[in-house]
Formats: structure tokens, C-alpha cells, sequence
């Protein structure tokens, strides 16, 4: 650790080279919503020194806690999604040629499954998903989405045997960085689950740290709502990605809907499908990041949702917020993200959090 | 010896799209030169690898053929960090949202051909797939570096990495045709040792994607006796009619159909069933979609046959092969050429 000159920069966890390679490990390891495991194993390796108590629930989230030091501490949840979108195998079409039939688990895009190779099972047994030839295509064909219903996972000939109906299977992508970008699958949340990961290990004195490490995201919030009831919180945090819709329009108009934007630092919510934002929350995170001059951005109201959407609701009500890393093409193959938004996310939420006390609820929402 | 399987890993991972073969050609050469006796290039960038046979002067020659040129894309315009591109080759458009590329820039760039969210196309391409106009490339760069590193012209590879797969398969981009450059390697490497009385001139062609210029050019430069032209043929796969397709590692198949002479169909089925190396039949009752259509008619005309490899999702990134069949196409190529004597052609007939 290098000497730093203000309290809060001394503290704020650094996205260097060691973060990096947990962030490669944590997008390249599988789970899809409902078989955590891999990531869960991660996550439990890498916090456990860290914390005074840690356990996995009922539904397979990881739980733990870090009591901070000082008078007057606010009990702080901090929700990441383990899970990620991908495939379940549903039947075994043709055995002789290793063709599987397979159902889709959280919003997976269908556009863009052709084409892909994809790991299954635990073993991650190698497997693509084929296309018709486009020699055999008719034009009208051509004009028809692929769907979901007329795709395979074929793993080969021969091969049947080495996978089985009811194995989860992701995306083959591995993690890359190009310029001052990240490219990887999974980055919906792998970001957050890397982010919260650092803050654990570098949790702020003034606040109870109660991390979630959250399943079952991408199929209805259900982990972070029973991880609320349990760490009954007195603020509730979602670390999550959120697309950035940041490309050109066809005509070359200003692209108006954009959510966020790639390098614009931090996304912070105000309202989505499933939230309405704390506007204490809100007006603090923005205050904080102007006072430290760090960037960020609001993301467009509208659509979507976090695992805020199940915490804010539970028990007598939490007052919640979402911070998001944005990235560009979540839920395909390969998502887009700006190193800089990591960096910048990290610092926003831990000099937040060293200055979070309980007076900012003595006013009413 | 070449190492089958690590030979055309290598040979999918390396570029050379249609006119531009360079890259791929380099490293067919390397392996092609110490199995030849003579390796030159043509005009249209084919490689010419010729082994001497025994028989008198002026000996008849027999010409493999199998296209090296991989389909792609190409930049059309630069928008911020981003590139709109079009086809080398034919391509599905709804196979290639979520495709790593290669650009090939000012220097190789990594990226990712993306479809926008639907209210950012034109309003006539808001539902169903994009079209291949509407798809763009993020380089992940900034705008700055973009500008400076790619232009209108680049060309662009596929990246996906070759995905090995149990039972000797592998899947991948660009097995199209390089499955069969494989075959025609394992062919000289089987007829290393072996008298032959024919010339046998392995060429790898280009541009077959597009206009076939490098078989109709070579062909017309080594004006062969016999030529054949090995490509790849639909494996049976989901969506793919069983009367055109071919189960992986059932062997090669042999074409039957106007762009093939039915003499050599017909000595081929003979030698196949003689040396008990599976195979089967292709019917193609039109344009084979091969190098073959060219080679039939350069010059006054040369007899001409197709050998094929099954192959799974043709012009996608996730073509997949059966080793075996490369090399069984190997084999066969290798005893036909092993069989030609001074009597051949005289017994080339178009009678039945």
C-alpha cells in the first residue's frame, strides 16, 4: 500500500491487475440462475478471510458480514448477482448424432445464439450452436428470427453420452481487453460480484457491511429477497450492469434512448421496472460524487430491474438504491464494458459508503 | 509428418478471405513444400505444388484442387468506434450478431459484430433480423483510435476460436474449404514414398467464394489431364434435408451430376469400394458450388470430379468436421492418383 494523502483515497480499493484477473475468472467460470456454484465457490474463497461471519442460505446465496468499528453504525446490505442467463438442456433429439433440444434460462437474446459455442455441465463439455446453411436458406427464411425453438446444442457425433438433459450451458466466450475496454460474457454481474468481492476486503469502519452475493437474479430477484429478510438492513444496495445503448443510430439523429453510456462512469438509478429509487439515496450518491469529483450518470428512467426491486420491499421497507457498471450487449455472447466505469464505480461506492451515517434518514421520504 | 488436427487448427486460425489468401497461403506452403518437388504461386495468388511422376514424356498431370479463401466481411463506413461492413462470400446475417472478428486495420484489431436495439434501425428493419447493413462492429476502441487504425476497405476475419470436440471433431469458421486443404496435406503426405506415373499438382485456389478466378487460372496455367476439386458438403444436421445430407464421419462423398465427368465418378466408386473406404454418393444436379464448375470448362475442357467432406452449419463460425473423413478424403485422393497409368485416359469414356 503506497501512502495516500486523504483518509477516504486510503482506503478506496484499487481495480489493478489483481482485480482484473478475479474479474477473468469470475466471467469465465459458469452459472447460470439456479447452479451458482462455480461462482459461489470463488466468491467464498475470496472473501472468507475478510469477514466475521459468512454462510450459504436456503436458495444459495452467500451471506456475510462485517461489523465495522465506530458508534452509531447503519446495518449496509450490498446485493450482486452470481447468476447469468444461458441454456438448459431439455431432451436428447438425435443421440447417434448429439443433438440437444434446450429451453433458455433468464432473457437470453435469441439473435444472437447461431453461431456460438457454449460450454455445458459442470464439465464444460464443448458444444455449438448450429445454423441452418444459408445455401439451403430461402429469402423468406432470411426475413424469419431464428428462434429459440428451431435452434440445437450439438455437442457431436458420438458425444451424447458425455452431457445430459438438465445440465446448464453457457456461452464458450473468454475474457479479453482491448483498448480501455473489457470484453467478456457475464459481465452482468460479474462486475458487481468483482466490486462487492473488493469492498469486503476493504470495508469502511463507519457501517455494518452485510454482502449478499445474490442467485437467482436473472429469473425474478428471488435470492435478494429472502437475503433482505435475513440481514434486515437498514439501507440496501444493488450492484449490478446495466446496458448502454450508447450506438448510432441508422439515420445518424442523436441516439436518444440510450440508457447509459460507456465512460460516463457510474450508472445511478432512479427509477426502473421494479424500483423507485430512495431519492435520499440518490441525491447522496450524486453529492458524493461531485464532492470527490468522480464521474457518474443517471441512468434513463425506464425499463428493467435490479435486485433492488426485491429489497425495497422487504420486511417494513428498506430504502434502496441501484449503482450500476454499464455495459454494452448484456445477455449476448460478448458484453462491452470501460475499464474506467469499473474504476469509477468502485471508488463512488465505497466513498459513499465511508460517509454513510444515519442522519441522512432523519428526513422523510 | 504434419500433424493432422494441430495442422488445421492453425490453418482456421489464420486469415485469407477471398483475394486476399496470403496469410493462409504462407502456411500451406511451409507444409506443402517438403512433400513437393516444385511450389510456385499463380497470378491470382493459387499455390502450385507439383510432385514429378515416373511416367515418359509428355505425362499426363492430375490437378487437386481445394480453395483456401475463407468468406468475411469488409468495411463500408466508420461511425465513431464503430464499422459498418458488408459481405466476402455468402452469409446469413442472423448467424453473425455476437461473432468475434478480427479487423485488419493499420494493425489486427479484436471485435464484435453487433445488432443495435431495434428503435436505433431503420424503421422498416424494426422487427425481424437485421439486415447485414443494419449489424455493426464495435472495435472497443475509442472514436480517435478507430479513426486512426481502421478504413473503408478493411477487411474483416472471423476470430472464433477452433472448438475440439470428442471423437476427433472440431468445430470452427472456415473449415470451409481448409478441411479439405487438410485433406489434399494428408494425400501428398500419403503418396510421400509411393511411384507415381502422373504429375500431381496439389493447388490450393482463391476467390472460390466469390467469382472462382483462381481455379479458372489455374487450371488454364497447368492445363492438367484430370483435375478434381475437393470441398466440403452438407453434414446432416437439425434443418438440413436428408437427400442432401451427409452423417460426419460417414466418409467422404463422391459428386455425381453435369459439373463431373461420369467416367471419373464411376472410377472413384470403383476404387472406393476396392479399398473398402466408405463414402457416399452427392447428388448435385446443377452448379456443384465447387471449384469444379470452373475447372470444367477452362481451355477446350478437362474432365473433372468432386470429393467432399461432411460438414455441419456451412458458412457459420461453428462449421464442424470429423477428422476421419479428412482423412479417408486423404487417402482416397492419394490411390487415385496412385492408380493412374499410361492406359487411363484411353479408358476414360463417355460410353456406358
Amino acid at each position: 500500500m503506497s501512502s495516500q494523502t486523504s483518509p477516504q483515497e486510503k482506503q478506496a480499493p484499487r481495480v489493478g491487475a489483481a482485480q482484473l484477473k478475479l474479474l477473468e475468472r469470475l466471467t469465465n467460470a459458469c452459472a447460470v440462475s439456479g447452479d451458482e456454484g462455480e461462482v459461489r465457490q470463488i466468491v467464498l474463497d475470496e472473501i472468507r478471510p475478510h469477514v466475521d461471519e459468512v454462510k450459504v442460505d436456503h436458495l444459495g446465496n452467500v451471506l456475510a458480514s462485517k461489523a465495522g468499528s465506530t458508534q452509531d453504525r447503519l446495518r449496509v446490505m450490498l446485493a450482486a448477482h452470481m447468476d447469468e442467463i444461458g441454456f438448459m438442456l431439455t431432451q436428447n433429439e438425435d443421440k447417434e448424432g448429439g443433438i440437444f433440444r434446450f429451453g433458455v434460462v433468464g432473457g437470453v437474446s435469441p439473435s444472437h445464439l447461431a453461431g456460438q459455442p457454449v460450454l455445458i455441465g459442470k464439465g464444460h463439455v464443448p458444444g455449438v450452436i448450429g445454423a441452418k446453411p444459408v445455401h439451403l436458406t430461402t429469402n423468406d427464411e432470411l426475413r424469419t428470427p431464428l428462434s429459440v425453438d428451431s435452434l440445437r446444442i450439438d455437442v457431436g457425433p458420438g458425444n451424447s453420452s458425455k452431457v445430459k438433459v438438465g445440465d446448464r450451458a453457457t456461452f464458450a466466450t473468454r475474457f479479453s481487453r482491448t483498448g480501455a475496454s473489457l470484453r467478456a460474457k457475464a459481465l452482468d454481474d460479474r462486475l458487481g460480484v468483482a466490486t462487492l468481492i473488493e469492498l469486503v476486503k476493504n470495508a469502511p469502519a463507519n457501517i455494518d457491511l452485510l454482502a449478499a452475493f445474490t442467485v437467482q437474479e436473472e429469473v425474478g430477484l428471488r435470492g435478494a429477497k429472502v437475503a433482505a429478510y435475513a440481514l434486515e438492513p437498514d439501507v440496501a444496495i444493488a450492484l449490478d450492469s446495466t446496458p448502454a445503448n450508447d450506438l448510432p443510430t441508422w439515420d445518424g439523429s442523436e441516439n436518444t434512448r440510450y440508457n447509459t453510456r460507456l465512460g460516463e462512469g457510474p450508472a445511478i438509478y432512479v427509477a426502473d421496472a421494479a424500483t423507485l429509487s430512495d431519492p435520499r439515496l440518490i441525491r447522496f450518491l450524486v453529492e458524493t460524487a461531485l464532492a470527490a469529483g468522480i464521474p457518474y450518470q443517471i441512468r434513463q428512467p425506464g425499463g428493467g430491474g435490479t435486485d433492488a426491486g426485491a429489497m425495497h420491499k422487504q420486511r417494513a421497507g428498506i430504502p434502496t438504491v441501484s449503482i450500476s457498471v454499464p455495459g454494452r450487449y448484456l445477455h449476448t455472447p460478448l458484453s462491452i464494458t470501460r475499464l474506467s466505469d469499473w474504476k469509477n464505480t468502485v471508488a463512488l461506492v465505497y466513498t459513499a459508503l465511508s460517509q454513510l451515517t444515519s442522519d441522512l434518514f432523519k428526513v422523510d421520504r | 509428418m504434419t500433424e493432422l488436427l494441430p495442422f488445421l487448427k492453425e490453418l482456421i486460425s489464420t486469415s485469407g478471405l477471398s483475394g486476399y489468401e496470403s496469410p493462409v497461403r504462407d502456411l500451406i506452403e511451409a507444409a506443402w513444400r517438403p512433400l513437393a518437388d516444385e511450389v510456385s504461386t499463380s497470378r491470382m495468388g493459387s499455390l502450385h505444388a507439383l510432385k514429378v511422376g515416373r511416367g515418359a514424356e509428355p505425362r499426363p498431370s492430375l490437378m487437386l484442387a481445394a480453395h483456401m479463401d475463407a468468406i468475411g466481411l469488409i468495411v463500408t463506413g466508420v461511425v465513431g468506434e464503430f464499422l459498418r461492413v458488408t459481405e466476402i462470400g455468402g452469409l446469413d446475417p442472423r448467424v453473425l450478431p455476437g461473432q468475434v472478428v478480427t479487423i485488419h486495420g493499420r494493425e489486427n484489431l479484436p471485435g464484435v459484430i453487433v445488432q443495435p436495439p431495434a428503435h436505433l434501425l431503420p424503421p422498416d428493419n424494426r422487427s425481424g433480423p437485421a439486415t447485414l447493413q443494419n449489424l455493426l462492429v464495435d472495435t472497443g476502441l475509442s472514436a480517435g483510435e478507430t479513426k486512426r487504425l481502421v478504413r473503408v476497405g478493411d477487411l474483416i476475419s472471423f476470430a472464433q476460436p477452433p472448438v475440439e470436440m470428442a471423437g476427433e471433431l472440431l468445430a470452427g469458421h472456415s473449415l470451409d474449404n481448409r478441411a479439405s486443404v487438410a485433406a489434399i496435406t494428408h494425400c501428398l503426405e500419403e503418396l510421400k514414398n509411393r511411384p507415381i506415373l502422373w504429375d500431381v499438382w496439389a493447388t490450393a485456389t482463391t476467390q472460390e467464394e466469390e467469382t472462382f478466378a483462381g481455379a479458372y487460372t489455374s487450371a488454364f496455367q497447368l492445363r492438367p489431364t484430370l483435375a478434381i476439386a475437393i470441398d466440403v458438403t452438407f453434414g446432416s444436421s437439425p434443418g438440413t434435408p436428408s437427400h442432401e445430407s451427409f452423417a460426419l464421419g460417414s466418409g467422404p462423398t463422391l459428386a455425381l451430376g453435369p459439373n463431373m465427368h461420369p467416367g471419373l465418378h464411376k472410377a472413384f466408386v470403383a476404387l472406393a469400394d476396392r479399398l473398402e473406404i466408405p463414402y457416399s454418393v452427392d447428388i448435385l444436379p446443377r452448379h456443384s458450388g465447387t471449384d469444379a464448375y470452373a475447372l470444367q470448362v477452362v481451355a477446350e475442357g478437362i474432365p473433372t470430379m468432386v470429393v467432399s467432406i461432411p460438414l455441419r452449419y456451412m458458412h457459420t463460425a461453428v462449421e464442424m468436421v470429423a477428422m476421419k473423413d479428412i482423412t479417408r478424403a486423404g487417402r482416397l485422393l492419394a490411390e487415385f492418383a496412385a492408380s493412374l497409368d499410361e492406359k487411363f485416359m484411353e479408358k476414360l469414356s463417355w460410353d456406358d
